[in-house]
Formats: C-alpha cells, structure tokens, sequence
C-alpha cells in the first residue's frame, strides 16, 4: 500500500540514477549522459561489452562453404530460386534471428536468417527450447503409464502417437487386438487428423493474411475436441489408446456425434476453400512458394502431405497398413509443384478422405469387446474384482508392477498428420522400455526449412513455415 | 513386401562367395541377398511380428559402414528415416547407432545396426550420402556423447550449449527435485 503512495519524484530522490563522474570513468558527455554502458558480459575478467560479445557461440552460422544444406542445394536443381544473384554488397548482409519467442514460428523455434535486404539467403533453425527429455522420461514409466507420456509429444495429435506407441509395444507382447478395438483406433486417428489440419488451416491463413480462418478452423475443431473429451474424457493428452487396446468403448450415441462432426466439417470444408481458392492475394502468396522437390524430400526424411505435395506417393496407410485401416477405402491426394498451395490443396483433401474413413467406420463398427482378452495385459472385469481375491491382487499388480514385456526390438511407424511417425523400441524383457525412440516428422521437416527457404523474401518465409505445420512439442521432445 | 519376395536357396555361387562364413544364411529378399553376397561381413537378421511387415536389421561394422550405406543407398532405399543411439550399460559393445531408411519405390524398409566399444564411442557420419542424417547425428550425439566422424557441424542441438554429460547414458541420473512441505526442516 505504501507503494501506491509514492510520487514519481520520491522515486526519483530514493535510487540515485544520476552516476558519479569516478563509477563510469568520467564518460560523461557535456549533458551528462553516460556515453559508455558498465554492464559486461559475466564470468569475464575485462569488463567486455555486450556489442562486442553477441556472438552465437556453438550454434553461429557455419562459414558459407560449410553449411551442409547450402551445398547439399548446390548438387540439386531446384525451380523456387527465382532471385538472381545479384551484385552481393558485403555491407547489406546481416544475420536477424526469427525467434524463439516469434508468433509466426508457431512455437519456440529459433530461425537464424542471413539476409542481404529482403532476401533470405541462408537460414539456420535452432531447436531445442522445449526439449523436455521425453524419451528419458520414457525409460521409467512402465508400459501401462507410457501412453501418458508420448501423448504429450505432438500435442495437436495425441492420439497417432498413442497409437504408434501401442503399436510398438503389441509388437513385442504378440498380442492381437480385436476388431472393435481396431475400428476404434482408426476412428480416433482419423478425427485426430481433422482436428489437426483444421488448427493448421487456421494457423495458416492467420499467417498469410486471411485472418477469419483462425477462427473459423478452431470451431469446426472445437466439435471434435468436445466428441473426444466425451470419449476419452479429456480434450488433449487423452491416454486412451494403450497397449491392448482402448481405455474405454465409445458412449453412447457416439454416432450421431460422429455423423454430425463429418456433416458440419465437410460444410465448412466447401466455405472455406470458396473464400481461399479464387482469392487472388492467397494465390500469390502461396503458388510457387517454398519449394520442395521430391528428391530433396528423400534426402532429409520429410513425409507426409509435405512429401506428397511434391508429388511422393506414399502414404504409410497404404504402403505399410496398420490397426486394419487396408479395409476402408481412401484416396492419396497428391500435389505436382511441391510449393505451398499444393500443401494446402492436400491438406483439405486429406480433411475429406478421412472423413471418408471415419464414415466408413461408422457403418461397418464391429460388436465385440474393444480390448485384449489377455490377462498378461488386461486387467480383470471389475465385477471379478468383487468377487475374487486373485483377481484383486491381479489388478493390483498390473497397476504397480505393470506387465513385462518380452526381450526384442522392434520399430513401428504409423502415418502422422505431419508425417511418418516412428518409435524404436528396445526391451530388455523388464516392465519399463530399455529405450525408446521417437522418429518425429516435425524433426525431419525443421531440418529441411534451409532448402526451403534459401532465397525467399522474408515474408514467403513465414508463408512456407506455415504450410510446414511443425509441432515444437515433437520437433524436441 | 513379403509378396515379392523369392525365396532363396543355398546357391553354390553365394556359397563360394562367403567361404569364411560357411553357415552364413542368405536373407529371403532378393535385394537384401544382394548386398549380402556383396558385404560378407555385414549379418543379416528378420524380426517378423504377427500383425504388420517384416523388419530386417543389417549388423555392419563400423569400418564398412560408410561402403555399406553407400550400397544400400544405391540398391533403392532413397529415404533417410532415422538414426539413433541404444546404450548397453555393462555390455561389451556398449553402444548400438541404429540407421533407418526407407525404400518408397519397393516398400521396404531396412535397420542398420552399429555396435560399438563404450570406450571409444566413435562412428564415421553418414550426412555425406544422406544429408538428412545431420540433424539426427547432432541429436545421438548431444544425448549419447557418440561421436561422427567427419560430420561437419557437431554440435548440441536438444540440450543447451553449456550443458555437462549425455543424458541418454544408462549412467547419467535421471536426477530428482526435493518435494518441499510447509514448516518441514529445510533441507540443504
């Protein structure tokens, strides 16, 4: 209370302000300002000044002949570096940093840009800033509780890395899971991947300028985050999917709320590629932006509707099925100039082919039981709870000990909305992984921003990173 | 995959060629047989799980490595997927580098697994034939302290750049945070 008291002047009259003419070693101009700053950088000897020390230490920009993805780019011919070299005047070139705390960055990434005027000719991505040791964190939590853990890694689709996840480990236990549990996982997925390209369409279109997509993305979303709080009980980092199986069968009515979730999307769908498609500034910004060409994207790793813009057929549904998703009917969409329309135009297609899967579930959802009947997995019914000691210090168990898995390796890969999305499991026969590794698409697309982006203008920079969709949470881990 | 796959027998020709190896058996797929009649000293194993492809790993050593991801690259596996570090605590070959890549034109994937000494953590890069390994060697590196050799820009990338020790090592404490109570005795 005392503080909101005080007046400007007592302020004034407590801290000093004014240094004396002996602590900054008499740099007073003739008004008295401080021509020289006494702040250096800490642990130095000399007092050293911060203009002088802002160097990037181990993550500076390599020397241009060293930078991997520059010369890599040299070998290859691609068609976006449409600026001709010009006459490089040493003075104009200067080193910005994009980020970390950038809004267009679409989290904390950090994008070191060495501009000459308004052309980006190299750029550096820095990660790291959410890196949160996940895959430690991996190593000791038991296979019952691991599902929370991974869901957390791409948090705009928790439920593929779930999946995946289960994948891994049913791979190892040889446990089969039965159709309905199947159908369940596809069904989830799929709306998975809606819910995440929708977020992407409004982040996209906030980033180019077409700024109602913001909203209009996270409403349609909004119907299938609230269809996933009411089946798995929360709207992010569910935990349903797990080894064995799903945590819970569907609710009821859940296909109204399917039915009606395909209906308002697919509507929305047609509005928005109405207002997106024939807008002439939208065309501009994004045709011919941000070029990826197939071998470039075999070289780094990108997959997914990246990849496929550019014409990659591949699709991990189709090329490697899992979780019975060979029996639903779907296309591939596939773009031709890899720029970022193409990744737009196969987004929203992919919106509508997985509405096509999710609608085919809908009819064909087997009866059944919707996991394991293994014991070595599942716990016991509730009512044999009651009613069996054995049954009780079996539950208990599973829940403490947890299930051990037996000693293997194997990877598993399932179809991200970023991308091939790949864990490496190693057991050792414990109840723990020995080691989990997590191959994140966003990893390898972060990666492949410098061919991307080398000769952009800074504002198709923001556009191409857009189109991207990169989920720091799964870039670091 | 499995579909295309011709099964081999024991041909006199691949016989020949593996004379140090006699028991050596050639893996099924023709691709995967051809580098083993190229490289007899890289193993080939197959891990089939019930639902879902076959996985082949390629056990190479680290002197071949680079030949051997060459050919492999060559015989069609287009793709870099992954690279990786697995730590064997109190195991001979204490570290595993695991490569993934993928060939989209005939569905197939294949894991190349390299064993190495805990004493001398050392392999040679891969990012001259697939430049996307960069990233991911940066990344074994910062988290297992296994050094590539010949990379051109090793540095941490996960893990701030003063940060001491890799923390994938089975010997690096996941370390803990002292749950504080109210009015309970300070702990130092």
């Amino acid at each position: 209370m005392n503080d909101s008291n005080r007046t400007p002047e007592d302020a004034a009259v407590a801290v000093p302000l004014e240094p004396s003419a002996e602590e900054t070693n008499g740099a007073l101009d003739a008004d008295g300002r401080r021509r020289e700053r006494d702040v250096w950088v800490a642990g130095t000897e000399e007092p050293e000044w911060i203009a002088n020390a802002t160097d990037e230490g181990a993550q500076e920009m390599l020397p241009r002949d060293l930078d991997p993805a520059l010369s890599f780019q040299r070998g290859v011919t691609v068609d976006d570096d449409y600026f001709e070299a010009e006459v490089i005047v040493d003075d104009e070139r200067q080193i910005i940093n994009m980020g970390p705390q950038h809004p267009a960055t679409h989290g904390v990434l950090r994008l070191q840009m060495e501009l000459e005027g308004e052309t980006v000719r190299r750029v550096k991505p820095i990660i790291g800033y959410l890196h949160t040791g996940m895959e430690k964190t991996a190593e000791t939590l038991p296979y019952m509780s691991g599902g929370t853990n991974v869901t957390r890694m791409d948090y705009l689709s928790p439920l593929n890395n779930e999946l995946c996840y289960s994948l891994v480990v049913e791979q190892l236990l040889d446990v089969d899971i039965p159709p309905r549990g199947q159908a369940i996982r596809v069904l989830m997925t799929e709306l998975n991947r809606v819910s995440s390209h929708l977020v992407w369409l409004g982040t996209f279109g906030i980033d180019v300028g077409a700024l109602s997509m913001m909203l209009y993305g996270f409403r349609e979303r909004e119907a299938i985050l609230a269809f996933f709080e009411k089946v798995t009980g929360l709207r992010m980092n569910h935990n349903y999917i797990r080894p064995g199986g799903v945590a819970a069968d569907l609710p009821e009515g859940w296909e109204d709320d399917v039915e009606g979730i395909a209906d308002t999307v697919r509507a929305g769908l047609d509005d928005y590629q109405d207002l997106l498609n024939g807008n002439p500034i939208f065309l501009d910004r994004t045709q011919g932006v941000g070029v990826i060409t197939p071998a470039e994207a075999h070289q780094f790793g990108v997959t997914g509707p990246i990849a496929r813009s550019a014409g990659v057929n591949f699709d991990l549904r189709k090329a490697f099925p899992y979780s019975g998703i060979e029996q639903y009917d779907f296309d591939v969409p596939l773009g031709k100039h890899g720029d970022v329309f193409d990744r737009y135009l196969v987004r929203t297609e992919e919106i509508r082919q997985s509405l096509r899967i999710v609608e085919q579930v809908l009819e064909t959802m087997p009866a059944g039981d919707y996991r394991t009947d293994d014991r070595k997995v599942t716990p016991p019914p509730r009512k044999r709870i009651d009613e069996s000691m054995e049954a009780l210090i079996h539950h208990f168990k599973l829940f403490t000990e947890g299930f051990k898995v037996p000693v293997g390796e194997a990877y598993q890969a399932v179809e991200s909305p970023r991308g091939e999305l790949g864990m490496y499991l190693v057991s050792k026969g414990a109840a723990k992984p020995w080691r989990l590794h997590v191959r994140a698409p966003s990893f390898a697309t972060v990666q492949a921003l410098p061919v991307m982006m080398t000769d952009l203008i800074v504002a198709d920079v923001i556009a191409t990173l857009a189109s991207l969709d990169p989920v720091l949470g799964d870039v670091d881990r | 995959m499995s579909d295309e796959a011709i099964p081999q027998d024991a041909q006199p020709g691949a016989e020949a060629g593996v004379e140090a190896a006699p028991a050596r058996v050639l893996p099924d797929d023709p691709i995967l047989a051809d580098l083993a009649t190229e490289f007899p000293g890289v193993d080939f194993t197959s891990f089939q799980p019930r639902n879902g492809p076959r996985q082949d790993t390629a056990t190479v050593g680290r002197d071949d490595l680079l030949s051997f991801v060459q050919a492999v690259k060559d015989a069609g596996f287009e793709t870099f997927i992954d690279v990786c570090g697995v730590d064997h605590l109190n195991q001979d070959p204490r570290y595993d580098v695991i490569i993934n890549v993928l060939s989209m034109e005939h569905t197939q994937r294949l894991r190349i697994k390299v064993e190495i000494l805990g004493n001398d953590p050392t392999v040679p890069s891969i990012s001259s034939i697939y430049a996307g390994a960069n990233f991911y060697e940066r990344e074994t590196w910062d988290l297992f302290g296994i050094v590539f050799d010949g990379h051109t820009d090793l540095t941490r990338i996960l893990l701030p750049d003063e940060w001491s020790g890799h923390p994938l090592r089975k010997n690096y404490s996941v370390g803990s945070v002292p749950v504080q109570f109210k009015g309970s005795p300070k702990s130092t």
